[in-house]
C-alpha cells in the first residue's frame, strides 16, 4: 500500500492534471491518512471542479472525518453532475439513514439499484437498512473507472432556482452562474464560463472589482449613499451584482429570459446564502 | 431630443434625465432638478458603463442594453450607448421609482436619439 501511494504520488507530481489523484486520495483514505487524502481531494477538485468522482472522493473523506453536512453537499453535487453516480447515491442513502430518514435512504438505494442492478452490495445495503442496521458507507467503486464528467452549464443558460446546498456547492465548484470575489478581484468561490464554454472566471473577477469601485464612487459622489446592487440586462444574459459583506462581491448570471426583477430576488437569496457561507469559512 | 428627456422626467420619482457621450462622459443634453450635478453624473455614468460593458462581455452575456444601480438614497438607470451611436441615456431617480416605467422611457429616448 505504501508503495502504491508513493507510485501514485510520483505519477501525480509528474502530471498534476491527471485523474490519478482519485486513486491516490482513496488509497490515503483507506490507510487512514485523512488529512493527506483531504489535501489530494481538494487539489483535485480545484483542477476538476465538474468531476463527479472528485466530489464523491471528497465526500467519502469528509464522512470518515464525521463531517456529514459537507459530505452531504459533496454527494449532492456529484449526483447533480452525474445523476447515475451510484457511489454518490449510496453515500446519500448512508447519510439519510444516519439522520433517520429511512424513506429517502431507501429511495436513493433503489435509484442506485436501477443503475447497477447486478451490484450485490446495493441489495445487501437495502436488506441491512430494513433490518435497522446502517448500510456501509460507500467505497470507491468508481475511482478507477472512467470519470462521469459533465461539462458546466454556460453561465448564460443556467435556469435552476437556488437551494442552499446547491449554492454552497456552486461556491465550491461553480455550477450556478455564481461568482464570489473580494474587493481586490480575487476569486473566493464559484466560477463562470462564457457561451463558448471557456473559463472566464479570472477575467470577469478582475473587471468586477473595477465595476464595484466605480459603483461605490458614483453613488458616493452623487450623494446616493451606499450602493446596494447593480442589475444589468445583456444581449445574451442578465446579471446582478451585490455585496454579501462589505469586502465581498457576488455576481449572479442568468439567461436573458429571466426578468431583472426575478433575478434581483434570486440574487438577494444567493447573497444571504453567500454571507452565511463566508461566515463558515 | 428634449421631448424624449421630458418623457423620462415625467415619471414620478425621476429627478433628472440626460444624454451623455459614452466615449468622453460629456453631457449632450440634460433636464435635471436643482442640486443634481449633471457633469458629475455624466462622467461617472460613462465610466461605470465602460467597466460594466467589459465585465459583461467577458462573462459572455454580451453588451448591456439596460442597467440600474440601486443605492440607499437613489438610483441611476442607464441605457448604454452601443445601440445609440455612443450616446448613453441616463436617469437619476429616487430609490422607490418605478424601474420598469423608467426603463421603457429610457429605451424610447434611446430610439429617438439614434
Amino acid at each position: 500500500m505504501a508503495d502504491d501511494i508513493r507510485a501514485l504520488s510520483a505519477q501525480l507530481a509528474q502530471d498534476p492534471q491527471s485523474l490519478v489523484f482519485l486513486r491516490l486520495g482513496e488509497a490515503l483514505r483507506r490507510k487512514g491518512q485523512l488529512d493527506g487524502a483531504l489535501r489530494v481531494a481538494v487539489n483535485g477538485l480545484e483542477r476538476h471542479p465538474h468531476l463527479a468522482d472528485a466530489h464523491d472522493l471528497y465526500a467519502r473523506i469528509l464522512t470518515d472525518k464525521h463531517d456529514y453536512e459537507r459530505a452531504f453537499d459533496e454527494w449532492d453535487m456529484a449526483v447533480r453532475i452525474a445523476p447515475h453516480h451510484t457511489g454518490a447515491l449510496k453515500g446519500l442513502a448512508f447519510l439519510y439513514f444516519k439522520v433517520g430518514d429511512l424513506a429517502q435512504a431507501e429511495a436513493h438505494l433503489e435509484q442506485a439499484r436501477k443503475v447497477e442492478p447486478d451490484d450485490p452490495s446495493i441489495d445487501q445495503a437495502i436488506a441491512m437498512m430494513r433490518k435497522g442496521t446502517a448500510p456501509p458507507a460507500p467505497t470507491a467503486a468508481t475511482a478507477e473507472s472512467a470519470p462521469a464528467l459533465a461539462s458546466a452549464p454556460s453561465a448564460t443558460v443556467t435556469t435552476a432556482a437556488f437551494d442552499e446546498a446547491r449554492v454552497f456547492a456552486g461556491l465550491e465548484g461553480a455550477h450556478e452562474g455564481l461568482l464570489l470575489i473580494d474587493g481586490a478581484g480575487r476569486v473566493l468561490g464559484g466560477a463562470l464560463k462564457n457561451g463558448a464554454g471557456a473559463d472566464v472566471t479570472d477575467t470577469v473577477a478582475a473587471y468586477l472589482a473595477g465595476v464595484s469601485q466605480e459603483a461605490a464612487r458614483t453613488a458616493k459622489l452623487l450623494g446616493l449613499g451606499a450602493w446596494m446592487g447593480l442589475s444589468a440586462e445583456g444581449q445574451h444574459g442578465n446579471v446582478h451584482l451585490a455585496h454579501p459583506t462589505p469586502q465581498a462581491l457576488l455576481l449572479v448570471v442568468r439567461e436573458r429570459g429571466m426578468p431583472l426583477g426575478r433575478l434581483a430576488i434570486l440574487a438577494q437569496r444567493a447573497t444571504a446564502m453567500a454571507r452565511r457561507w463566508l461566515e463558515k469559512q | 431630443m428634449s421631448k424624449a428627456l421630458d418623457l423620462i422626467t415625467r415619471v414620478r420619482g425621476v429627478r433628472g434625465a440626460m444624454l451623455v457621450s459614452a466615449e468622453d462622459g460629456l453631457v449632450v443634453a440634460e433636464q435635471l432638478m436643482e442640486g443634481i450635478k449633471g457633469g458629475a453624473v455624466a462622467a461617472l455614468a460613462a465610466s461605470l458603463a465602460g467597466r460594466l460593458r467589459r465585465a459583461m462581455e467577458a462573462a459572455g452575456t454580451g453588451t448591456s442594453v439596460f442597467w440600474h444601480l440601486q443605492a440607499e438614497q437613489g438610483a441611476i438607470l442607464v441605457v448604454p450607448g452601443d445601440a445609440t451611436g455612443g450616446i448613453l441615456v441616463v436617469a437619476v431617480a429616487e430609490p422607490d421609482v418605478n424601474i420598469g416605467l423608467v426603463r421603457l422611457e429610457l429605451l424610447r429616448a434611446a430610439e429617438a436619439a439614434i
